[in-house]
Parts: C-alpha cells; sequence; structure tokens
C-alpha cells in the first residue's frame, strides 16, 4: 500500500464514532472527576452527527474533503471545549491534505502536524498542561520521526499519544475547567488526552 | 446605528439575562444573547454565535462579551469563518460587568475599539466617596458638587445616565476622581443616597459637560 485515501478516511472517522460511543461512559467518568462531565457526551453527539453525514459526500471524495466535513460538523455539534478544539485540529488537517486523493507517510506528518498546530493555536496550552497537547505532541513527534510507510507512522502516533495521555495522570493542570482544581486535578487521566489517544489509535487500526 | 454586542455563555438564561441587564442601559444598541447549545443544554453553539453574530453587526462592528473558556473558544472559532473578521472583537473582561460597561459605551455612539476598551477596562477597588472630594481641582476646570437625591445613589441606571452625557462632549470628565466616561470606575465609587458628587471637567467643552450633568442631576439622573 503506499497512500490512504478518502475510503479510509471515512472508515477512520466511522471506526472513531463507533469507539467514542463505546468509551462514552469512561470518557466522561474521566472528565467528572476534573472537568464538567460532558467529554463523552458531547463527543459522541458530535461523531454520530457526522456519521449522519458521510452518506451526503460523494463516494470520491478526497481525504481533505472528508476531514472538512467532520471539522465543521463537530465545530457545529459537540458545545463544549472540544468541539472547537477538534473541530479546528480537523479544519487544518484538511486543508494539510488539500485536495490530493492519497495520503502518503509524509503527507500524514503533515496533516497530524498542522492537526496538533491547529489545536495549539485555538487552545494556547503547552506541553505539560494536563491537555490534549500532551498527547497529540508526542503523537506529531514519533510520527515524524517514524519512517517508513503510512502504518508505520500511524502506528508510532498512536502509541505515542497513548503514552502521553496516561502521562498526564501526575500532572497539575494550567488550562481548562481542570485548572480550577490545582493539586486536586493529580491523579486524573485528562479526557481530551484520552480521547486524542482514541482518535488516532482508530486511524492506526484502520490503516 | 451602533457597534452591536454578542454574548456567549454556557447558559442560554445567563445569556438572556445579561442581554435583559445591558439592554434596560442602552436602548439602542443590538444586544444578541448566544447560550447554551442547540438543543437546549448547558455549552456553546457555533451557530448561535455565528447567528448572533449577523444579528448584531449594523454596520459598526461587533464587540463579544463571553463567560467561561469554550466560549471564548467557540467566539473564536467563529472568527475564523467570519467574512470580515476584524469587525468583530472578543472581549477579555467579566461578561456581566463587561457587557454593561460596552452597552453603555456603544450607546454613545464609541467606535468598535472605544467598546472593547469600556469592556476591558477594570474597575478599581472602591475608594471612599469622600477621598477626591475637596482635593485641588485642576486650574481652570469646571467644577460642579451635587448631593445626590437619588434614593439608591449613583447605581446602574443612573450611572449609565451619567456616561452617556459626559461621553457626549469633548472634555476630560471626572466624578471624585475617576473618569466619568467609565461605567465601571463611576459604579466602583458606590455613591449612595446623600453622597457629595464632585464633578470636574477640562478641555475644549468643560463649561458644556458640566452644565449638561448639572441639568442630569436636576432630573434626578434620568429618575
Amino acid at each position: 500500500m503506499n497512500g490512504l485515501d478518502g475510503a479510509w478516511t471515512r472508515r477512520w472517522i466511522e471506526a472513531v464514532a463507533a469507539e467514542v460511543a463505546a468509551r462514552k461512559s469512561e470518557l466522561t467518568a474521566l472528565d467528572r472527576a476534573i472537568g464538567d462531565g460532558d467529554h463523552g457526551e458531547n463527543l459522541d453527539r458530535g461523531f454520530q452527527a457526522v456519521l449522519g453525514k458521510l452518506d451526503s459526500l460523494d463516494s470520491q471524495a478526497t481525504p481533505g474533503a472528508v476531514l472538512k466535513l467532520v471539522a465543521t460538523t463537530l465545530i457545529s455539534t459537540v458545545g463544549g471545549a472540544a468541539g472547537p478544539l477538534y473541530g479546528t485540529a480537523f479544519l487544518k488537517g484538511a486543508m494539510a491534505a488539500g485536495d490530493r486523493d492519497e495520503l502518503d507517510a509524509a503527507a500524514l506528518v503533515e496533516v497530524l502536524t498542522a492537526a496538533r498546530d491547529g489545536i495549539v493555536a485555538r487552545g494556547k496550552a503547552e506541553p505539560n498542561d494536563k491537555t490534549m497537547v500532551d498527547a497529540w505532541t508526542p503523537a506529531v513527534e514519533a510520527a515524524s520521526a517514524a519512517g517508513g510507510d503510512v502504518r508505520a507512522v500511524l502506528e508510532a502516533a498512536a502509541a505515542a499519544a497513548a503514552e502521553g495521555a496516561a502521562a498526564t495522570e501526575p500532572l497539575v493542570a494550567h488550562k481548562g475547567r481542570a485548572s480550577y482544581l490545582g493539586e486536586r486535578a493529580i491523579g486524573h487521566r485528562d479526557p481530551g488526552a484520552e480521547s486524542t489517544a482514541l482518535v488516532l489509535r482508530a486511524a492506526a487500526d484502520t490503516a | 446605528m451602533t457597534v452591536g454586542l454578542v454574548i456567549v455563555s454556557h447558559s442560554a438564561r445567563i445569556a438572556e439575562g445579561v442581554v435583559e441587564l445591558a439592554a434596560q442601559m442602552a436602548p439602542s444598541v443590538v444586544i444578541a444573547p448566544a447560550g447554551g447549545t442547540d438543543d437546549g443544554g448547558i455549552g456553546t453553539s457555533f451557530d448561535k454565535v455565528q447567528v448572533a453574530l449577523a444579528t448584531a453587526e449594523s454596520g459598526d462592528g461587533v464587540v463579544v462579551l463571553c463567560d467561561l473558556g469554550s466560549a471564548v473558544l467557540t467566539a473564536e472559532t467563529a472568527l475564523d469563518f467570519a467574512g470580515e473578521p476584524e469587525r468583530i472583537r472578543i472581549a477579555d473582561a467579566p461578561i456581566v460587568e463587561g457587557a454593561v460597561a460596552a452597552a453603555v459605551a456603544a450607546e454613545s455612539g464609541a467606535g468598535i475599539e472605544q467598546v472593547l476598551a469600556a469592556a476591558q477596562d477594570q474597575a478599581p477597588a472602591a475608594e471612599p466617596a469622600t477621598a477626591a472630594a475637596g482635593a485641588s481641582s485642576p486650574e481652570g476646570a469646571a467644577v460642579l458638587e451635587v448631593e445626590l437625591a437619588n434614593e439608591h445613589g449613583l447605581h446602574a441606571r443612573p450611572a449609565a445616565e451619567l456616561v452617556r452625557t459626559a461621553s457626549g462632549f469633548d472634555a476630560h470628565v471626572t466624578v471624585n476622581g475617576v473618569d466619568a466616561k467609565s461605567m465601571l470606575r463611576v459604579l466602583a465609587l458606590g455613591l449612595d443616597h446623600g453622597a457629595t458628587a464632585r464633578f470636574e471637567a477640562t478641555g475644549a467643552q468643560a463649561a458644556e459637560a458640566i452644565a449638561a450633568i448639572e441639568r442630569l442631576a436636576g432630573e434626578g439622573f434620568g429618575e
């Protein structure tokens, strides 16, 4: 296999929607501990809305077109901070993908980097602030260093995101609702970092 | 035409309540609420923010007031999609105080940058009302001292009348030492019934400003 096409992009997003639905309660429980307890429900509402709209896309839609549809739908339907953050990530990813029919390993790194940069620009969080940036940044670094084919890139990103999410547990939060809790946030995993790991794991598993 | 305002809150009722409060002091300003999610839950809606931005834009730009973090994110995302983002400013201000101050500034015909500055003007800690009274006046200042007859002193509505009146003149106007064109600073004085308000004005229209404030005081600041 060389590149990943629009059909893969759909499979990826459908897998994300299924995983979010299955793990909705788990994500919400993480958020209830240190946030406002709606991350799972919000993401599930967003990705279910995405599923409803995927059918309206042309069957030949490019990866960029699929990602753009995901972006605009999430921005309109998620309702919490995750909406603008994931929406911006997918939108910047779509712009990086452009009108290419297939994404090769280098293009995937560009898409992931643009997504991460979009989240940083939108949320203004830095590494170790106990946010989704703590999953995205190691994922982008691992993807850049991976070499090899698209599978190797996505597998490296997914593994690094999972490690990054786990590494948020001992941190004090500096952004978002969890920052109000100070040291009481220690010991809890950041829900946005965990959902990031979920999204990137789905990308690797469908490639 | 005035600058419009958009109130972005996680709660539809907060957004509507802030609109209700601010509109009382700014009857001709379009203030559009964007509270809650599309299905009426707690959260912010990109679509509601977009609709509110379009509603509030009457040609002079829009200032946006937000409550908690993701309201700001949603507003910033809407800006990314706006046709003319330079006509929209997101205020870094507390939503209630900022909305009231911005509404009063917009009502007095201020431009978008002035409305934004009014919203972001940090109210200082209230000083004793007498602190500035009796202090030496700048040379050539027009001065007026008034004992406040209003039952609740210079509270929000009469304060808004004062700010609107003072803003209409090319003059630097103070009340007990603070900028009489700043809603938040006037309110922070906490001037109660019977307190003495000392107005001082300098600049080209100083005398006219003081005369107008004297008329306003004679009318009980609109009450």
